[in-house]
């Protein structure tokens, strides 16, 4: 079954069920996207994907919602532009994009400004490392999820993370917030492989970056961590 | 944020699953791994070793400089008192010098100093004792042209096939069985097809922990493709969460057990007759012998209730599509091969072979076990499995290396046990060890420590001086995985590239350049015609094997650039064979073998009430010359042994509490981790470390015709101690992992 639609004006046929942002790549039209991950469930948390259907009250999220006959989508009207750069600017409001090239770029497109928000409350945390093979950042958490499905059923099936938090104060946490060595996670790294922004980083990069040098960092790990029983 | 020099895509060091790998590299130091998301095998997912545990590579303890004994410098003789040969402590302490003879010291050296030292005393051997006297461990680890050469070099310039590698300690009870039965010795079909099975039975293999990438596709088999699993196996290991049946067999009688679900499809009349009449033969024979194995009688021996036996044979038997992953839980007994027998019964009944999606699964477990046995690292075949009292094979291989006709030994070889129990006068006299630990792999160390004294002349080809390199004469620093091209074989005949993300530290070298040298060096002393070794790449190395391997035909390093070809790949044109035995099994007929059952060596008595069984860790590798000297050893720094509740309750031991572990052949003392991970009457130890070694307790008993020890089960007491007692009583695994 294949069903005929019209993206911004020009008529594409997709197969049913496609989504709209595979039909748009499929096409050569560029969607922007930043939750999306072609190894992960999408869950358009981000909304950067976002799309104008007519006849819908509401921008839709291109990531999930699939293509149907006769839809008329436009993907980058001015709606569709004016969200986008909103929701740029209400991240680099909040959390640290530094090492999210991706986003500095699609900023720079869309002319999204570092200063929109100035009263914006930072969500800032201190980088943990509680285990020898990964640190995590979370003040440059962007909350895409990405690290918990993969964690969960999209890979690993391991559920060592998941939300902790309502509204604002949502974070990506273990349960009753353990260390990592202490939950049922598997140090496979699976999050670190799909996170966009460098919260989640590999150990020995973090310490590269902190100005260690190679022969420094091959030392740590010949140290015996010492801790009393029980 | 760093910007790497380069990006290097190469093939995961670790295990048979064979996941590709982008090394991540500044100024010569991998500081990141990733891998890409449409990458055969993986998809994208590693596990902990995978992504993290690269960093040996760079250890400090690492050596990158040729190594010699004073004794050979200043021409004394050798020293005696060879048991102080850990010049370097287990702590990495050097030992003071007070403790040992200075002529045992090891002093740093050029290469060709060092390969002149080897080459003058392994032509001395051979020449008073000739072939037999000489041996040599091939490495699962290193690439199929590293095993290639080696293998060449004793076969063509020693003439002797005493020539083994760890499969012999891990597999060999598969590899015979399939041999016999079917005549192959590899997984029949790839392991990404388990999402295509709707039964499959996962045996003696704790997949989650040894081949994680393969426990992933088995989860998402049964979580999104509805496919049911079911578990036989002595440990709650992490799959059974998934499994639809849990067969919690007593461990060793997987005979039994196997036997009698064969015996349900017989008598319920599941038996897929047309596979059986058109591929099969020996079915009456079999029958003869099944008739006992009734599941009552298995659920006596095995603990596994007959009415669970009944459910899954007649799971396995219906389904569409069946297969059987297995893993060393089978094969590490004293009757491996009839356990792995067993198995292979259950497919012929079922016709649960030949096709996608079904087959028979021996999940591999080094990196490149499969390549390193394919490559003829074994004492009885050639590359290319061709046997080696066969004078026609022994012909192709005498061209192929310019030896005069007849000159190859048709004697088979010693295997890798035989190898070491035969180091006497008379016996073994020289052995030259490429990247293996029989100090901490092989069973009853005890045993084994009293055999490699009794050496010669001993050659460590190795990247760390191991429990094994110790006891060397002549120490070779060779490169790891991210310093040398090559190609590794993986679980399922993936054939795949090896990259170097930079140039060998200090002074190692390769191991096929190190081979090369040092066997046109024997060549001279010899005063024989060269085989060629001659090589400007690893490739054409390759290429030498594949002109008389018709396996390896067809594979160049062009054609595997990107992901790999499935061998058999018998031309150049030729696609692969992800699926074997389609039309027929390569002994022509699949033969049925009537099966006993035979307990294991050692059962459990008043005085070793327990039956210890022994196996890896996710965070470890094998015998731990890499993983214990990487970050990983953070994450997991001690042996732990686990016991049941009940069994831990009645012998006052709680978790964390430290515990003598002993057999009739040694002791060791851990920490406890009282868990119902594991059975009543069994406790589980890992092997991978030194300082609390579980196969000094293990019975080296062996399998008659693979010639396996018996790693899976022996008779042990546990008596709780001190804290004191402990190697390293300072030190505690927090892990919430299960």
């Amino acid at each position: 079954m294949t069903v005929t639609f019209l993206m911004d004006g020009k008529e594409v046929t997709a197969q049913d069920g496609q989504t709209l942002l595979d039909v748009a790549r499929e096409n050569g039209i560029e969607i922007p996207t930043i939750c999306f991950h072609e190894a992960t469930t999408a869950n358009a948390v981000c909304r950067i994907c976002v799309v104008e259907v007519e006849g819908m009250r509401t921008l839709q999220p291109s990531c999930i919602v699939k293509a149907a006959t006769n839809m008329k989508v436009q993907t980058r009207s001015e709606k569709v532009v004016r969200a986008r750069k909103t929701i740029l600017e209400m991240l680099s409001a909040t959390m640290d994009l530094s090492e999210a090239a991706d986003i500095q770029a699609m900023m720079k497109e869309y002319g999204a400004r570092d200063e929109r928000f100035p009263d914006a409350v930072r969500r800032e945390s201190d980088i943990k490392d509680d285990n020898p093979m990964y640190i995590r950042d979370y003040s440059k958490c962007l909350l895409c999820w990405r690290c918990v499905q993969v964690c969960a059923d999209d890979a690993q099936f391991t559920y060592a993370i998941n939300f902790e938090g309502r509204g604002y104060e949502t974070q990506i946490g273990t349960f009753f917030d353990k260390a990592i060595p202490q939950t049922t996670c598997v140090l496979c790294g699976q999050c670190v492989g799909v996170c966009p922004t460098g919260a989640l980083k590999p150990k020995r990069e973090f310490l590269l970056e902190k100005g260690k040098t190679p022969a420094e960092i091959s030392v740590m790990n010949t140290g015996r961590k010492q801790r009393k029983p029980r | 944020m760093i910007k790497p020099d380069r990006i290097t895509t190469t093939t995961c060091p670790y295990c048979g699953v064979g996941c590709t790998l982008q090394l991540h590299v500044k100024d010569d130091f991998i500081y990141k791994v990733t891998s890409p998301f449409d990458s055969p095998v993986n998809h994208g997912n590693l596990c902990v070793k995978g992504r993290f545990g690269y960093d040996f590579v760079y250890h400090p303890k690492r050596v990158t400089t040729p190594l010699v004994r004073r004794y050979l410098l200043e021409g004394k003789p050798k020293p005696e008192g060879r048991e102080q040969v850990y010049a370097i402590s287990v702590d990495g302490k050097p030992i003071p010098d007070s403790q040992i003879s200075n002529d045992w010291d090891w002093v740093e050296t050029d290469w060709g100093t060092a390969l002149n030292f080897v080459a003058d005393n392994l032509v001395r051997i051979y020449k008073r004792d000739g072939s037999d006297a000489m041996a040599v461990y091939c490495c699962a680890k290193a690439t199929n042209e590293d095993n290639y050469l080696l293998q060449k070099m004793y076969r063509a310039l020693f003439r002797t096939n005493n020539v083994d590698h760890c499969t012999r300690l891990c597999h060999a009870g598969s590899v015979v069985a399939l041999q016999q039965a079917v005549g192959s010795s590899a997984m029949s079909n790839t392991a990404g097809q388990v999402i295509m099975n709707d039964v499959f039975i996962v045996t003696g293999s704790n997949t989650s922990e040894n081949h994680p990438i393969i426990a992933l596709q088995m989860k998402e088999a049964v979580q999104k493709h509805g496919a049911k699993m079911i578990v036989v196996d002595p440990r709650r290991i992490d799959l059974v969460d998934m499994a639809e049946m849990w067969l919690p067999l007593k461990p060793g009688t997987n005979v039994p057990v196997f036997s009698a679900m064969a015996h349900v499809i017989v008598k319920e009349n599941l038996v897929n007759w047309e596979f059986v009449k058109d591929r099969t033969e020996n079915f009456d024979e079999f029958m003869e012998s099944l008739e006992k194995f009734t599941p009552e009688y298995a659920e006596e021996i095995s603990g596994v209730a007959a009415e669970d036996i009944r459910k899954a044979a007649r799971m396995y038997a219906k389904a569409k599509n069946g297969a059987i992953y297995w893993g060393m839980g089978i094969s590490q007994l004293s009757h491996g091969t009839a356990s792995a027998l067993a198995l292979i019964h259950l497919a012929f009944l079922t016709g649960h072979v030949g096709r996608d999606g079904t087959g028979l699964n021996p999940l591999r477990g080094q990196n490149n076990v499969q390549g390193a046995s394919d490559m003829g690292s074994m004492p009885f075949h050639y590359p290319g499995y061709m046997r080696v009292d066969n004078p026609e094979n022994r012909a192709k291989w005498e061209k192929a290396w310019n030896i005069e006709e007849g000159g190859l030994n048709l004697k088979l070889g010693l295997t890798t046990t035989e190898i070491l129990s035969n180091a006497h006068e008379g016996g073994i006299r020289a052995l030259y060890i490429m990247g293996e630990n029989p100090m901490m792999s092989e069973p009853n160390l005890n045993e084994t420590r009293k055999h490699m004294t009794h050496l010669e002349f001993l050659v460590a080809q190795d990247i760390f001086i191991n429990e094994s390199g110790a006891f060397a004469d002549v120490f070779l620093p060779a490169t790891p995985f991210a310093e040398k091209d090559g190609t590794f074989s993986n679980t399922d005949r993936r054939v795949q590239r090896v990259r170097a993300a930079h140039k060998p530290r200090g002074q190692a070298r390769p191991d096929w350049q190190i081979i090369c040298d040092l066997a046109l060096r024997i060549e001279t002393r010899l005063g024989v015609s060269t085989a060629h070794w001659a090589y400007s790449n690893p490739e054409e190395i390759l290429r030498e094997m594949g002109s008389v391997n018709p396996d390896y035909a067809g594979i160049t390093y062009e054609r595997i650039d990107k992901v790999g070809l499935i061998y058999p790949v018998p031309t150049l044109d030729h696609p692969g064979t992800p699926t074997l035995f389609t039309e027929s099994f390569p002994r022509g007929r699949g033969k049925f073998h009537p099966l006993d059952y035979v307990p294991v060596r050692e059962e459990p008595d008043d005085e070793y009430p327990f039956i210890l069984t022994t196996g890896r860790l996710l965070e470890h590798w094998h015998g731990g010359t890499m993983t214990r000297n990487s970050s990983l050893n953070e994450a997991y720094p001690e042996a732990r042994v686990e016991i049941h509740p009940a069994d831990a309750e009645i012998h006052g031991i709680r978790n964390n509490d430290p515990v003598k572990v002993q057999s009739r052949r040694g002791e060791i003392v851990v920490r406890a981790t009282v868990t119902e991970k594991t059975t009543v009457g069994v406790v589980f130890l890992p092997w991978h470390f030194h300082e609390a070694a579980a196969n000094l307790l293990t019975n080296d008993a062996l399998d008659p015709q693979a010639k396996i020890p018996e790693f899976k089960a022996c008779a042990v007491q546990v008596f709780p101690a001190r804290e004191s007692d402990l190697p390293n009583p300072d030190v505690v695994v927090e892990r919430g992992r299960y």
